[in-house]
């Protein structure tokens, strides 16, 4: 019905070149001028990055990918320390928002008494607008001198001596590294990812949830084997796009990761990631490949969130087909 | 009956584990606004809106900090919004089925969630180079081209809102498409579309990291576009990071200054969508 009528409003839209008139002709392409701007501007940016970056690219060809090397002074310059930085503090955040946002999310459609609900799923969506410097801040201030001198101790004790993992949880309790910053993203894109997980579960037919729970189905497998599977696609993109957030997010890493140009086996070690070192030598690099070499880092971190969004949005709308069937 | 036993042990599991992840998050997020509340409101007084950031070690204000921010937000957003709002009515209206559309959602998606910081060094390249110098003006366009996929893509939303009937109405009435477009629709959608404007402010109000390496900072009072400006955001990037507690403390009330405009912005964004809901219902 819809899409009927959206034909017969385009056909009337065709129909006025009879009576040529120039409004709609103005109006056409100013709106279409002002799509052609938005729709060229990823590939500008892209672009842009490509020819600042081109000079580091042509001087290390693709050891500039697997380079450990990070040295303004003898301009050798590489992408590895700072890319595995944004991964590995990716992972942590995912790690540990994944299962806490999947518990909101459940708690908010199967838990929660329903004069609950609107309250607590605002108060979600309002705290996933706070900027990301306050998350920042607050680590810097308050997270990481408590973890340093409560948690991370403990960490190294227990944790330390075992065999494989041990090796994760070594060396001084700075409280400020890669841990920490993972922690801080986990916090900030908690909100985030459980605010689509939670839209995502509400599109799930309640005939379908009403038919397990009528089979006798207990309600953690009504979630687990109606919901999830049902969701599956969503799910994933939501957790894609917390992910490429995490990736891409500069202040609440810049302030707890501890900016140094090192890899360590041990999570509690300092380290960077690729927006945190653009965000803290950008503006005191000094020559040219210096500053292409930065540029160059961001053109990557844009690929890899740029691929990472992509997924998202397929996923997403995969779930969007499925629900308009 | 040893099944029932363990199904049961799972749901309850699973019941315990879903609670406790909500008061984890909530108080690890309630946590946040709570120290930002205690610390920020310590520093409240005349001096953070009458003086300017001071030198390290004395005490001062916000004042060039938040006029620069204000002036940056505005111009950023006075030349986003048309733009955005345009595209946004081509994809609903003029374009919906147009090949340009569907690549152009894409880009809309992908630029709502793309790394601000990148956002910071294209501006740089285009602008900050070119120009030779930082300035406010490649802070504003920084921030501004944040805000147009925020714009297009709650302007396409709302006036697909906008019953198909009403348009067959007035075009029934021989109006031509442009004035279906901006007489009725847009009027139907205001609410929304001013929300998604509001909604857009609020993200780029607390944003850093496109600033940088745009607008750097300035630590007086300047009005001048063409040249760096002070903006909160960086300005508490500085003086959280220093070791002085005077600009501790500033950070502080800067970093709640930002937070309760945010938040304030969303809840009014909010209140307003939920008129147009209303009425929409209503018809």
């Amino acid at each position: 019905m819809a899409k009927q009528s959206t034909d017969l409003a385009g056909m009337i839209v065709a129909a006025p070149v009879k009576r040529a008139d120039i409004g709609d002709a103005v109006a056409r392409a100013a709106t279409w001028i002002a799509t052609v701007i938005v729709l060229i501007l990823l590939a500008a940016i892209l672009v842009s990055l490509a020819i600042g970056g081109r000079q580091a690219f042509a001087k290390f060809g693709f050891g500039f990918l697997t380079s450990v090397s990070w040295n303004p002074v003898t301009e050798e310059f590489g992408a590895f320390v700072p890319i595995y930085g944004t991964i590995v503090t990716s992972i942590v955040a995912m790690a540990v928002g994944i299962p806490v946002s999947f518990g909101i999310a459940m708690f908010l459609t199967e838990l929660c008494p329903s004069w609950l609900k609107r309250p607590l799923g605002t108060a979600i969506e309002l705290l996933a607008g706070i900027p990301s410097i306050i998350y920042g801040m607050w680590g810097l201030l308050v997270l990481a001198p408590f973890l340093g001198n409560n948690v991370y101790p403990w960490l190294i004790d227990v944790l330390g001596p075992l065999p494989l993992i041990g090796a994760l949880f070594e060396g001084p309790p700075f409280g400020i590294g890669i841990l920490t910053a993972g922690l801080i993203l986990a916090i900030m894109v908690l909100p985030f990812i459980a605010a689509v997980i939670r839209d995502v579960f509400e599109t799930v037919p309640p005939m379908l949830k009403e038919s397990a729970y009528g089979l006798g189905a207990t309600r953690w497998e009504v979630v687990w084997n109606v919901v999830l599977p049902y969701t599956r696609a969503g799910v994933i993109g939501g957790v894609m796009l917390g992910l490429g957030r995490a990736l891409g997010e500069t202040m609440a890493v810049t302030f707890v990761i501890g900016n140094a140009h090192q890899i360590s086996a041990s999570l509690l070690g300092p380290g960077n990631t690729i927006s945190s070192t653009l965000a803290n030598e950008f503006t005191e690099a000094v020559g040219d490949l210096y500053v292409s070499s930065l540029i160059a880092l961001g053109l990557i971190l844009f690929v890899i969130t740029f691929i990472v969004l992509s997924i998202a949005k397929f996923m997403l709308s995969r779930l969007e087909l499925r629900a308009g069937r | 009956m040893e099944l029932y036993a363990r199904r049961k042990f799972a749901n309850r599991l699973s019941a315990v584990g879903a609670v406790a992840a909500t008061g984890i998050g909530l108080c690890a997020l309630g946590l946040i606004l709570a120290t930002l509340l205690i610390q920020g409101v310590a520093g409240v007084n005349f001096d953070v809106f009458t003086r300017m950031t001071p030198p390290p070690g004395s005490a001062g204000g916000l004042l060039n900090a938040i006029l620069g921010s204000a002036i940056m937000t505005l111009v950023g957003t006075l030349v986003a919004t048309p733009i955005g709002i345009l595209a946004g009515t081509f994809l609903a209206e003029f374009g919906r089925y147009s090949r340009i559309a569907a690549p152009t959602r894409f880009v809309v998606d992908i630029l709502l969630s793309a790394p601000s910081i990148v956002i910071g060094l294209f501006v740089y390249e285009v602008m900050v180079i070119s120009m030779g110098h930082f300035s406010a003006w490649a802070g504003a366009l920084a921030l501004g081209i944040i805000v147009i996929p925020v714009v297009v893509r709650t302007t396409e939303e709302m006036l697909r809102l906008v019953p198909d009937s009403l348009r067959e109405a007035a075009v029934g009435l021989g109006a031509p498409r442009w004035k279906v477009v901006f007489l009725i629709c847009y009027r139907a959608a205001q609410q929304g579309m001013v929300t998604g404007v509001l909604l857009a402010i609020a993200r780029i109000s607390g944003e850093t990291a496109p600033l940088l390496f745009t607008a750097l900072n300035n630590q007086f009072w300047s009005t001048d576009l063409n040249a760096p400006m002070a903006n909160l955001p960086v300005v508490i990037f500085q003086f959280a990071m220093s070791p002085y507690n005077d600009w501790r403390q500033l950070a502080w009330t800067g970093a709640l200054l930002i937070t309760a405009f945010v938040l304030g912005l969303n809840v009014f964004a909010r209140i307003l969508s939920g008129l147009q809901t209303r009425q929409q219902r209503w018809k």
